[in-house]
């Protein structure tokens, strides 16, 4: 194992699936000259040419368009969105395309395609490139969607999502790109299942149920809590369609209370999402209310100082820790 | 096929290549009027729309195609799906939502697929077909086989964004793509002038760089000359073609609108002036061809398409089971958790 960074994590993935599978072309808005926005295309298409490495114009549903027509038709395109804000002008050929051509036509298709998009707010981009939509295309019948939190994820989710037979949206948070982790060495081929989740830190007194950047969050938080005699278990769920229930349940059963942690909004969201499934299967293990930490009901501002208000921080966390976890057990 | 000279009747095509394309248009006619029929009776749900009138557009341009060449069209598809191949049981058993369907009555009338014959779809999101068909040029050209795809949509399809986004994108790539835009005039009941800044497509295929036909949709030889020189350019310089084929549907846009909007007098005159069919038996006749023959051929159309009810009628529904299935290959990757039903 070596250290490398999420974003190289990223580009690794897609070489190796390259030199793999002559199949897979990866297409989008300013990945060759550029390099991608977040850089990590780069070089991809002077190693692969710019036949299967394509710059292409701001169209975002012909990208996506083309992508689900391509994979109906025998290849594996990898499409990068510039943001996750963009996908939206996409999100007919996702929503209505992508998920529902194999069903609706019996079975005789499917649709081999991964879009990769960042998400996620924090940067000072303001209203309209901060958001985390996961649950927007979560909530529909026939994709999967996936957000990796670190490099050995994003590379082994990314190889599993090519390799994957159906629609896969890999959201990747802005913030990760630069994060370093451990990643087994380049070549050495190994994927991360598109539906598990991990134990990130366990703990006996509270489950963090979360995912992508909110699981670093997490992490510090639960290092804080533990020098209070508080042992949080942080779980990434990492898989936000289909969603590994079972590790949460698990989770939950051992430290009887939840607290879910999410950078969107609360209303409709992955989170609430979270919270009710645990709830509905899970309602004789928890001794308190489920606590859910998100991003503030505002559209993104821009102002350093109010940025930092609306999402959420480190002791969100802690303080919703301490609302469900009585004093007893932190001894 | 090659045809001695002798043998050739009109157009450079000879007497069994112009049967097949009577016969053709004659089968799409009765299929969609017995649709319609059925659809009264409450054996077809959901939205029917028919492509009664604008027969010689799909005739004219797939049958020049090769079987391994791919059709993907709009909602208003039986008639391309049958000039492609598919089977007319398959096709009404579809409308019908009987498991016997081409997609397994999971479609419907807006969702045929029939991948043996390279049919890739009913898409009934106007204009979202065109950026499906880049995709699929792409691949061809990956592929280098020479096969290429054609793509059909209404008028109103073309004031959508992904209209645009494709035909840039297919120009820019190169793509092996005919796109043909069946030009009936109106757009469910918005009559052209109120949806276009422009009167015809040519400007729009021009701010692309695209070859730009504009073809008589009434008229079956023309629309087939048009379609030869748009495939020939796709396979052999793998260049895209934008087609705009002069229509005009005789029912209202689905089997639920009256048609209102247009004005009696214009939909008697299409209807008693440029039938398509009408027109061509006229050439039929004029070179030679009995009438006797023609009516024998609708007689067989008109069969088919009552076999094809019958057929339908008597398929089984779709086993409950299919409720959950062909969702997503991975089967444990669709569902959501739920108890099973009691």
């Amino acid at each position: 194992m070596r250290t490398i960074t999420y974003r190289e994590a990223l580009r690794e993935a897609m070489r190796e699936e390259m030199l793999r599978d002559e199949r897979v072309i990866v297409i989008g808005e300013d990945i060759d000259g550029y390099g991608g926005t977040y850089a990590v295309t780069k070089g991809l298409a002077d190693e692969f040419g710019r036949e299967r490495v394509r710059d292409t114009p701001l169209a975002e549903e012909v990208i996506v368009g083309a992508a689900v027509g391509a994979a109906m038709a025998g290849m594996r395109p990898v499409a990068e969105l510039m943001t996750m804000n963009f996908s939206l002008l996409a999100s007919d050929q996702i929503v209505n395309t992508a998920a529902k051509v194999r069903y609706m036509f019996g079975g005789q298709t499917h649709v081999p395609m991964v879009i990769r998009m960042p998400a996620g707010g924090g940067a000072q981009r303001g209203a309209q490139h901060s958001q985390t939509l996961e649950s927007w295309y979560a909530h529909i019948p026939g994709l999967k969607v996936v957000m990796p939190a670190t490099p050995y994820d994003a590379k082994g989710m990314l190889k599993a999502a090519i390799r994957d037979e159906d629609p896969v949206l890999l959201i990747e948070h802005e913030l990760l790109y630069g994060i370093k982790g451990e990643v087994p060495d380049e070549g050495v081929d190994f994927t991360v299942p598109l539906n598990r989740g991990e134990v990130r830190r366990e703990g006996r007194d509270v489950s963090l149920i979360t995912f992508s950047r909110c699981v670093h969050l997490c992490m510090q938080a639960a290092e804080e809590l533990a020098k209070e005699g508080i042992e949080a278990e942080v779980v990434d769920m990492r898989c936000i369609r289909p969603i590994d229930l079972d590790l949460a349940l698990d989770s939950v059963k051992k430290t009887n209370r939840a607290v879910v942690v999410e950078e969107g909004w609360k209303y409709y969201g992955t989170g609430q999402g979270f919270a009710a499934l645990i709830y509905e299967y899970g309602f004789d293990d928890l001794d308190a209310p489920i606590q859910h930490v998100t991003g503030v009901d505002v559209p993104a501002p821009y102002a350093k100082n109010l940025e930092k208000a609306a999402f959420p921080v480190r002791n969100d966390i802690i303080d919703a820790v301490k609302r469900i976890v009585p004093q007893r057990v932190a001894r | 096929m090659a045809i001695s000279k002798s043998d050739v009747m009109l157009a450079g095509l000879s007497r069994e290549q112009l049967l097949d394309l009577h016969a053709t248009m004659l089968l799409i006619r009765r299929f969609e009027e017995k649709a319609g029929e059925e659809y009264t009776l409450g054996k077809i749900g959901g939205f029917l729309h028919l492509y009664i009138g604008q027969e010689a557009v799909a005739t004219g341009a797939i049958k020049p195609l090769r079987p391994q060449d791919v059709v993907i069209s709009s909602y208003r598809e039986h008639g391309h799906a049958l000039v492609k191949g598919s089977d007319p049981n398959a096709v009404m058993a579809e409308l019908f939502g009987r498991s016997t369907g081409v997609s397994k009555g999971k479609g419907g009338s807006m969702h045929i697929f029939d991948d043996q014959h390279n049919f890739h779809g009913g898409y009934a999101i106007v204009g979202a077909q065109m950026p499906i068909a880049c995709g699929y040029g792409l691949a061809q050209k990956f592929a280098g086989k020479g096969d290429i795809t054609m793509t059909f949509f209404g008028d109103g399809a073309v004031d959508e964004g992904a209209f645009h986004e494709a035909m840039n994108l297919a120009e820019l790539w190169s793509l092996p793509v005919v796109f043909i835009c069946e030009n009936n005039l109106y757009s469910m009941g918005n009559a052209l002038a109120k949806a276009w800044s422009v009167s015809s497509l040519e400007p729009r295929a021009a701010a692309y760089g695209m070859a730009y036909e504009r073809v008589d949709g009434m008229d079956v030889l023309a629309v087939r000359d048009t379609a030869i020189r748009a495939i020939d350019r796709a396979r052999n310089q793998s260049k895209p073609t934008l087609i705009e084929a002069m229509t005009y549907r005789f029912r209202g846009h689905s089997m639920a609108d009256p048609a209102t909007y247009r004005p009696k007098d214009e939909v008697e005159l299409w209807r008693t002036q440029r039938d398509p069919i009408v027109l061509f038996e006229q050439k039929l006749r004029e070179a030679g061809i009995d009438q006797e023959t023609l009516t024998k051929a609708d007689d067989r159309a008109i069969q088919i398409a009552d076999a094809a009810a019958a057929f339908a009628d008597s398929s089984p529904f779709p086993d409950l089971s299919e409720l959950t299935q062909d969702v997503m290959i991975d089967p444990t990757g669709a569902i959501a958790w739920r108890r099973p039903r009691k």
